[in-house]
């Protein structure tokens, strides 16, 4: 089974047997992969009834609940990694959220579109409207992603916070990397992707 | 007629067994022997791999699917989710469905004769709890050859017996299914419960439980008692929809005294249910649920009650249901993830309260033959595997 481009990098980080809690798992592919090749003990969360549908038929541990409830009924360091692919810029809280990954868990991984990507810019910058994009495909009147931002604004998040940040992608809509993300990652790059520790 | 739906078990013949081994209670008491009466639905397969057990909630019985004669007007209580093709699919399932010990519906009870009196036990018949039935489950378990289920399914009271499952007998369950269930009830649910009790405890003809001795049953008390738990597991949107205001006999002038349709059916309900239920069963039944609590035994640590469990588990509940509240599901699934078992949980949109466990709700019966589905294919396709 090939993983969709994110998924992949992500899967790649995580250890045989480790502890991995999905937020916002969606049809469970990032967990059936894990549970089928490194025999992790992956939970995955959503409230999308189709979605967790599609998880049981998969086997996944998949559990009914929304992530703008918060994370309070989870254990503090109960989960090796707690992961969210796409969901940080349609929560309520992501701030909170982000507390909350790293108490459960002894690190996470966070992916969000990058607001700062020099189309976004254009179609805001130049066009006067808002942007619209393969990843950002939704109106301004009907868009579930209510707290976009940029790899600029999360990483002052992050020292705000005082979260470490082990790792950083920055990617283009192909989830590859390119010299030129290299050179100027929130202008060039559409797709970024952390890995963050407690603050040490 | 529905009997000739092809989705039914068709007609069923209940079986007993019979078990003349002394049986150790959790409170201490020993029955010499006992009867368990039951129902099959399906066929065990050559490994008797696919043996799924249904655990009865509150009044429930061994009758939970098909139909006893061929003009039953109503089939079995669970007959929405057990048959070929439904939920629990006995083309793939042998499905085991009992009475519980303490029941009314030809278990040993407090109907039954007392060996040491030769008189019926009623309220001398001794308390039991879910371990205790969770036990007699295992040894008809034996019994039937049956060394490990496929499933342990149940709804509330029976959510509470597969939870049970999972936990004593870990080596012999597939896969739990706890649904509208809790891990132990709240003050709030044991208040109901003991309404009812009084209720029934009041009623003039109880005579301190050996109303069958004078010959009377306290029917206004059991009567009363159905009417309150009717209540609970209803939604007040449900019963909104259901009845509204409407008015069944009388009006609001000078006419005769107005009766809704709501009081007309809980009413109904309360008289239908003494027929076939007997009022030391349901203080007994009661008690069982008010004194589930797995986690006494772990010092109130539910996490370390599950720990001892090794199948996969799927919790499910309801959105319109209070009696057994979501919440109370979720609280089950909380656990069951610290104790790092495999868990799946759902919480299902439906206006119907308690009572949507035993309806056909698309996504309910979905999500259950799912799970069980998949489950049952792992287990057949490892035992293969090994073989």
């Amino acid at each position: 089974m090939t993983l969709r481009g994110d998924l992949a990098l992500i899967s790649d980080l995580i250890n045989d047997h480790a502890r991995v809690l999905d937020l916002g798992c969606g049809t469970g592919e990032l967990l059936a992969n894990l549970q089928a090749n490194k025999s992790v003990n992956g939970y995955g969360l959503d409230k999308d009834p189709d979605n967790i549908q599609v998880c049981l038929n998969k086997g996944v541990n998949v559990i009914e609940q929304d992530l703008d409830a918060g994370l309070g009924n989870f254990a503090t360091n109960n989960f090796d990694m707690v992961v969210m692919t796409d969901a940080l810029q349609a929560v309520r809280d992501p701030r909170g959220l982000l507390q909350d990954m790293l108490r459960i868990g002894e690190e996470c991984v966070v992916t969000f579109p990058n607001f700062g990507h020099w189309r976004c810019r254009l179609q805001l910058g130049i066009g006067g409207h808002m942007p619209v994009s393969k990843h950002l495909p939704h109106d301004w009147f009907n868009t579930p992603n209510i707290h976009l931002c940029t790899t600029v604004d999360f990483e002052r998040l992050c020292a705000e916070e005082n979260f470490r940040i082990i790792d950083r992608r920055v990617v283009n809509t192909r989830y590859a990397e390119h010299w030129s993300i290299h050179l100027a990652p929130n202008l060039f790059g559409s797709h970024a992707f952390y890995r963050l520790g407690r603050p040490s | 007629m529905s009997l000739s739906a092809t989705n039914s078990v068709g007609l069923v013949t209940p079986q007993r067994f019979v078990c003349d081994d002394p049986l150790h209670l959790q409170n201490g008491h020993v029955l010499k022997g006992y009867e368990l009466v039951y129902e099959t639905y399906g066929t065990l397969n050559a490994d008797k791999s696919n043996a799924l057990l249904i655990c009865h909630a509150l009044s429930g019985h061994h009758h939970a699917a098909g139909y006893h004669e061929e003009d039953d007007a109503k089939p079995g209580w669970w007959d929405a989710c057990i048959g070929p093709g439904k939920a629990i699919d006995t083309n793939r399932f042998f499905v085991l469905s009992l009475n519980n010990l303490g029941g009314c519906h030809g278990s040993t009870g407090p109907r039954s004769i007392n060996p040491d009196t030769g008189t019926p036990y009623g309220p001398d018949f001794p308390g039991v709890v879910v371990k205790d039935w969770v036990a007699t489950q295992a040894a008809l378990a034996d019994h039937l050859g049956i060394d490990s289920f496929a499933a342990v399914v149940g709804g509330s009271l029976g959510g509470m017996q597969a939870m049970q499952w999972a936990i004593d007998y870990p080596s012999r369950v597939n896969a739990c299914v706890a649904i509208a269930s809790a891990a132990k009830l709240s003050a709030q649910n044991i208040a109901f419960n003991e309404i009812a009790r009084q209720a029934i405890t009041s009623d003039q003809e109880f005579n301190q439980g050996r109303y069958f001795e004078v010959d009377k049953n306290p029917e206004k008390g059991l009567g009363l008692a159905r009417m309150i738990g009717h209540v609970t597991y209803l939604s007040d949107d449900g019963m909104g929809s259901k009845f509204g205001r409407d008015i069944k006999s009388g009006d609001f002038g000078t006419g005769p005294e107005v009766e809704f349709q709501v009081e007309s059916y809980l009413n109904y309900q309360g008289r239908a249910f003494t027929k076939y239920f007997d009022a030391n069963t349901y203080l007994l039944m009661t008690r069982a649920l008010d004194h589930f609590d797995p986690a006494r035994e772990t010092g109130g640590d539910l996490v370390k009650a599950f720990a001892s469990a090794r199948c996969r588990f799927l919790v499910l509940s309801f959105s319109s249901d209070w009696r057994f509240s979501a919440a109370r599901s979720q609280e089950i699934t909380d656990a069951l993830v610290r104790a790092k078992k495999n868990v799946a949980s759902a919480i299902i949109e439906s206006e119907h309260g308690h009572d949507s466990f035993l309806l056909p709700i698309q996504r309910y019966v979905d999500a259950l033959g799912t799970f069980l589905n998949h489950s049952l294919d792992q287990r057949l396709s490892q035992a293969g595997g090994e073989s």
